[in-house]
């Protein structure tokens, strides 16, 4: 009942919650994208408004959206303020909305330092388990920083909540701030014998994930582990732990050994699945070690049993985990595995896709020159019935990753693994085109026994043109053109008709196919040619060669207009070529020999490491600058032009004249020899082996080549499983009869160096069908052959690599942050010259400190006035350009001030200056209201480097409130910051503007804002922040205007004009001190002085009206101020009396 | 780890997600998409792990999923995690939503995706799992539940 008025008051408080927005989306099934949109302006309007609860529902429902798909960062900002509410339900809301959508790009996340450490430190647990379950989802590499040494005293909470919770976060904290690993691991440790299971579950888990990525640091807790995996009774720990000594024992064999005995007992004694099945896979990961270094215990046998029994059983779960566990022992004992071949076969057949995909995972390291043949005709099959599914895609690769394997080592039979390429082209809408025609390459050129077979499969593919580029959508299986063209281009002495071929290539079908295809089909087509003409040499009838050439001259017309420029122009080329042999051949001149000779040579296969293992030449420094890079600094007076132009000189001069002709031919020698080396520059005599194997010593199967491929029924390399079968029945029986010749066989073939290894003992009697001599890729001469190249620099677990045993030193401290510093502005008892914005940690050995501050000092300096606010000034002096640095400033004031002086005396003049002032820009300093716009504020900063590190890629960014916005360059979005248009090189200083919008300019108010900016090092950079609030004063606002004293008395008469008085006491400055001090810093002029009694005045950049009466008597001033704007004027009058009172 | 939870109706509808590695808006949903496709395919009495989700990402993440009457829970999690551990996990998070919605279906989980987020707080924290014993995630959340209570009682009487 109470609960019903409480829903029924909230009802009534909110238009609409949560609840009600999901009946509204449920009931608007039709229009969802219009009703949403109303919904989210609705909710644009309630968070507007100031009460907390209106804006906490609507960032809940904001959460909703976003499950829906709709972006809500433009909310980032309001779910800040939800966050940083009092109340825990609001606060809940809050995080949940920022742990949903809040990430490292998100530039609101470094304006909640602060709130975070703050609820971290609630005394409510609930607002820190809030807190922490958020920062989780959210933390950033400087909130990781600035919060680790937090976060590490929650981890001795009294609460177990929040311990656990806190122990959890060290891993993102870990992540996200490597240095912070180190000095936090001690404690992690201590949680491992937390007295709360729950807190130690956490600790074991962050151990393990640490240890997953870099376990050799984790082997000296080992013993740790091992007494808690013998006492624990918690599954889910023991499973942590388990898995976790699989990753270990590889490192350490003994370990293994010692683990079997409980681990065979845990698996004895336990229910749970889970955990019996992790017992079973680490088991079977010491086997593994104990094999290779000859000390297991026992066969594997014993494992691969098990899992048989796992596989056997009619949970698909656990027939699939079965499968899992089984590839891990198939990478270190592929026999033990091999004999189970029928079950996995029978796997294959299985309705799962996740157990056929494991089960085909399996067939990889299965295969031998035996069964091959057999296996991949029944994933054929499979492919047949898997029609249009990422499966057959899977199956298709799959077969080719099997075929393809350590070098095609269990093919025997070439003739039949092509048909089984040609046979998978027919696949319609599959996604691997591109592999099948890199096979049929790679085959192609590196068997050479098998160009004849494969051109000829070729030419019949490009005939078959239509019905390839016709079907289906997916453009992939077209790449096998390219394949094909290019394979019976550059083998056209295989082709039994060429000019077929030829025809065949120059179909206007061609021309839908894709731009790189197309550009192949004509050179090849020229390629043919080439054959063509050279083939018909010598005959007296030269009627083919001329029709080729007009065939030619006929079909390319076609091609030069195509839109792919590679196309138009290799078709263009080839045209004109041709156009000129056709007239060779009118005079009845021999060109055969001549145009082949253009593709003459061989292509050889190139590795694809072969580049990286190019030796560097001694002496060559590759990270040496050939040309000192110019100054990276834009300022002009640090990039001196003679400098510049003067290195210039020196490098062209030698260019241009001493180019002699002993020069040119060393350099002629020097290009040979670099030829020489080069890998890629095809030379006339390849260096490739060329084996004599003739074509007369392969055992020639009998093949039909003129079967089509598309007959129906028998599929044409079911035909090469029959044939290779009846084969090997054939040579066993030969081998019976004359065991003499066989002997003899084996030599020739020993002495015919083949290069592959064979296979198994077992296989060694099938002999191949064809003698295939696999070219391998060519490497550069005396090329490196280390194998370090795999490690991937980017891995964000690197940097965890640390080694945890080493004692910590004293610098070794997470960062303890002191408070923003708030208080720099409020208590201005500083000399208000130079600002720095503190950031250093306190607790810190002084070695560190001392780095830390180099590092980072670079200061926002701001011209203040002694009271130390950010002064603002209107100059009137417009006509000499100010230097502002620090040094410059003293002088700059006192020429002000004198000028302000006589002001009084020169009003006239003045007021000319004024006018002109409204048109060009100022000199500015500081903050200052911008004369031709009523609502900007020009801001100018002086940063200076004091640091001995180079800055760069400075950013400036700065939060804005309501009333005041950055003014940011079109198109950038409402949170972006502006680039700093310079570098500092270090102790430079420079000065950047940047202009601010004010709306209203009643109230002072502060900008919080940071500098982000690169430290460059020598040998790093390091990316960094400074925090900084700006001060917008009343007198910011307000601009030196002068004013005739009959203007200002009209003023005073008028009744718009409210007063209000202050009273200063115990001034003991001259009065006209007094009064420069006032023009000089809150911007007024004086209107009129008599004796101790003067009239100033000045305007806002708002158009106010400002007066003052200044009465000065026994060290005490009276000001009577009247202005049209009541605020305005106090805020200005409370300015002018903190100026006072502090100096 | 856990990477990404999903729960999704059998019309492929989310009903809750919660990603612990940053994706965009539109990704997400492209994400929760092609889950349901994989997923919905299969039969009820097939194996419950699920590989080559492309999306989400790389050989080392599976997904392993539950399905019950109209709901799919779906958690994506990479090697570190034991496959029937998490399967029990998503037992545990279901009973522990029964408990605290009592008889809990989706029109639970539809009208109160936020509670159901706060109770998936106190089980997976940041990817990493929490807490496994229900009785202690009911304690937790009930109390927390008990502090809301108090705090709009407040409210309302101001």
């Amino acid at each position: 009942m109470a609960l019903k008025m409480v829903k029924g008051s909230i009802d009534r408080i909110f238009d609409k919650n949560l609840q009600d927005l999901v009946r509204g989306v449920r009931s608007h099934r039709e229009d969802e994208a219009k009703y949403i949109s109303s919904c989210i302006d609705e909710i644009k309007q309630e968070l507007k408004q100031d009460n907390i609860a209106v804006k906490a529902n609507a960032v809940c429902k904001l959460t909703y959206l976003q499950m829906l798909g709709y972006d809500i960062s433009w909310a980032a900002f309001n779910i800040v303020e939800v966050m940083s509410s009092s109340k825990f339900t609001y606060k809940r809301i809050g995080y949940l909305a920022a742990s949903q959508c809040f990430h490292d790009g998100t530039d609101v996340i470094m304006l909640t330092t602060n709130q975070i450490r703050k609820d971290l430190s609630s005394p409510n647990q609930y607002d820190t388990g809030v807190a922490l379950t958020g920062l989780s989802c959210f933390v950033t590499p400087d909130l990781a920083r600035d919060l680790a040494n937090d976060i590490m005293t929650l981890m001795s909470h009294t609460k177990p909540y929040i311990r656990k919770k806190a122990v959890l976060i060290m891993y993102k904290v870990f992540l996200k701030y490597p240095e912070s690993l180190r000095p936090a691991f001690p404690r992690l440790k201590e949680k491992l014998d937390d007295p709360d299971p729950g807190v130690q579950s956490a600790a074991v888990n962050v151990i393990c994930e640490l240890a997953r990525r870099n376990p050799r640091n984790y082997l000296s807790l080992a013993p740790l582990f091992f007494k808690l995996m013998t006492s624990s009774t918690n599954n889910w720990v023991l499973i942590k732990i388990i898995k976790l000594f699989g990753a270990l024992t590889p490192l350490e064999p003994r370990l293994g050994k010692k683990l079997i005995e409980p681990l065979t007992n845990l698996i004895h004694s336990t229910s749970a699945m889970s955990l019996l099945y992790e017992c079973v896979n680490t088991v079977i990961a010491d086997c593994c070690v104990c094999v290779k270094t000859d000390t297991c215990p026992r066969p594997p046998q014993l494992c691969v049993q098990k899992l048989r029994i796992l596989i056997e059983d009619s949970d698909q779960n656990l027939k699939y985990l079965g499968l899992l566990a089984m590839s891990k022992i198939l990478k270190t004992h592929p026999k033990s595995v091999q004999s189970h071949k029928d079950l996995v076969l029978q796997c294959l057949d299985d309705k799962d896709e996740s157990i056929r995909l494991r089960a085909l995972d399996l067939l990889y390291g299965m295969v031998s020159k035996k069964n091959l043949m057999e296996i991949v005709k029944k994933l054929m099959v499979h492919v047949d019935k898997a029609e249009g599914t990422t499966y057959r895609d899977e199956l298709l690769t799959k077969i080719i990753d099997i075929c393809s394997q350590s070098n095609y080592q269990y093919i025997t039979n070439f003739e039949w693994y092509i048909s089984i390429l040609v046979e998978l082209t027919r696949l319609e809408g599959t996604r691997h085109g591109h592999l099948i025609a890199s096979q049929m390459l790679d085959v192609a050129v590196r068997v050479k026994a098998i160009r004849g077979f494969a051109v000829v499969q070729m030419a019949t593919l490009l005939d078959n043109t239509t019905l390839l580029a016709g079907s289906g959508q997916h453009k992939s299986i077209c790449e096998v053109l390219y394949a094909a063209a290019w394979i019976c281009g550059e083998f056209s002495e295989h082709l039994e008709d060429p000019v077929h071929t030829l025809e065949a290539m120059l179909r206007p079908k061609v021309a839908t196919l894709p731009g790189h295809i197309q550009a192949i089909y004509i050179q090849n087509a020229a390629k043919l040619f080439a054959a063509v003409l050279n083939g018909q040499q010598g005959t007296p009838d030269c009627q083919t060669m001329q029709e080729s050439s007009q065939l030619l001259i006929d079909r390319l017309p076609l091609f030069v207009q195509s839109a792919d420029l590679e196309v138009q122009e290799r078709a263009s080329c080839i045209l004109q070529l041709v156009k000129f042999i056709q007239k060779l051949q009118h005079k009845e001149v021999e060109v055969g020999e001549e145009v082949t000779a253009l593709f003459a040579g061989e292509l050889n296969p190139v590795a694809p490491k072969a580049q990286k293992k190019v030796p560097v030449p001694d002496g060559l420094d590759l990270d040496a600058w050939i040309n000192e890079p110019p100054s990276e600094s834009e300022s002009e007076d640090e990039k001196p032009v003679a400098v510049f132009a003067e290195e210039e000189l020196r490098h062209a001069r030698p260019h241009h004249t001493e180019v002699d002709e002993k020069e040119l031919a060393r350099r002629r020698e020097a290009r040979k020899q670099e030829q020489a080396n080069n890998p890629f520059y095809i030379k006339a005599s390849p260096t490739s082996q060329k084996d004599s194997t003739g074509v007369e010593h392969i055992p020639v199967v009998q093949i039909d080549l003129s079967v089509p491929l598309k007959v129906p029924g028998m599929s044409t390399s079911d035909k090469y499983l029959k044939l290779e079968e009846e084969r090997r029945q054939r040579e066993r029986k030969e081998r019976g009869k004359k065991e003499k010749k066989k002997k003899k066989k084996r030599e020739k073939r020993s002495g015919m160096g083949r290069r592959h290894d064979s296979g198994p003992e077992s296989e060694e009697d099938i002999a191949p069908a064809h003698m295939v001599d696999i070219v391998t890729e060519e490497m550069p001469e005396n090329a490196l052959s280390s194998d370090d190249d795999e490690k991937d620099p980017n891995d964000p677990y690197r940097a965890l690599d640390v080694d945890l045993d080493k004692p910590l030193a004293d610098s070794e401290k997470l960062p303890v942050r002191a408070h923003r510093p708030t208080n720099i502005l409020k208590s201005p008892a500083d000399d208000g010259e130079v600002q720095e914005v503190p950031k250093e940690p306190k607790k810190k050995s002084k070695k560190e400190k001392r780095d830390k501050e180099e590092e980072r000092k670079v200061r926002l300096l701001w011209l203040r006035c002694p009271n130390g606010e950010i002064q603002c000034t209107c100059t009137k002096s417009s006509k000499h350009k100010k230097k502002k640095q620090k040094k410059d400033k003293e002088k700059e004031e006192k020429k002000r001030k004198k000028q302000h002086g006589h002001s009084g005396d020169r009003e006239g003049e003045e007021s000319v200056q004024n006018g002109t002032l409204e048109e060009e820009p100022l000199p500015v300093c500081d903050i200052q209201g911008n004369l031709q716009n009523g609502s900007q504020v020009v801001v100018s900063i002086i940063f200076e480097n004091k640091s001995t590190s180079f800055l760069k890629s400075m950013e400036f960014n700065v939060l804005d409130s309501l009333n005041s916005k950055l003014q940011r360059p079109e198109g950038s979005g409402p949170h972006d910051g502006l680039t700093v248009p310079f570098q500092l090189p270090p102790g430079v200083s420079n000065e950047a503007r940047f202009i601010f919008s004010v709306q209203s300019i009643v109230m002072p108010q502060r900008l919080k804002g940071t500098l982000t900016f690169i430290v460059k090092a020598d040998d790093s950079s390091t990316h960094e922040k400074l925090d900084f609030k700006l001060h917008f004063t009343c007198s910011s606002y307000l601009i030196t205007t002068p004013c005739y004293s009959d203007t200002f008395a009209k003023l005073l008469e008028s009744a718009d004009l409210k007063g209000t008085s202050v009273r200063l006491q115990e001034v003991s400055l001259p009065f006209h001190h007094l009064l420069a001090k006032i023009c000089f810093h809150h911007h007024f002029s004086v209107v009129e002085r008599i004796d101790s009694c003067a009239s100033l005045y000045s305007r806002s950049i708002q158009g106010h009206h400002v007066c003052l009466l200044v009465k000065y008597a026994h060290q005490t001033v009276t000001i009577d101020a009247k202005c049209d704007e009541s605020s305005l004027l106090g805020n200005v009058l409370e300015e002018i009396k903190k100026t006072f009172s502090q100096s | 780890m856990i990477k990404a939870i999903l729960i999704f109706n059998n019309h492929g509808k989310p009903r809750l997600i919660r990603f612990y590695q940053y994706f965009a808006e539109d990704m997400q949903q492209q994400i929760i998409r092609e889950t349901f496709h994989l997923v919905s395919k299969r039969d009820d009495n097939v194996c419950n792990f699920l590989e080559g989700g492309s999306l989400i990402g790389g050989s080392d993440y599976k997904l392993i999923y539950r399905h019950y009457a109209t709901l799919y829970f779906v958690f994506c999690v990479d090697s570190s995690e034991s496959e029937l551990g998490i399967l029990d996990l998503i037992q545990v998070f279901v009973e522990t939503l029964d408990k605290c919605f009592e008889n809990v279906c989706e029109l639970d989980l539809i009208f109160h995706m936020d509670k159901v987020h706060y109770i998936l707080q106190e089980v997976v924290m940041g990817g990493m799992v929490l807490e496994t014993n229900m009785n202690e995630i009911v304690a937790q959340v009930e109390l927390q539940n008990r502090m809301e209570k108090s705090e709009f009682v407040f409210i309302s009487r101001m």
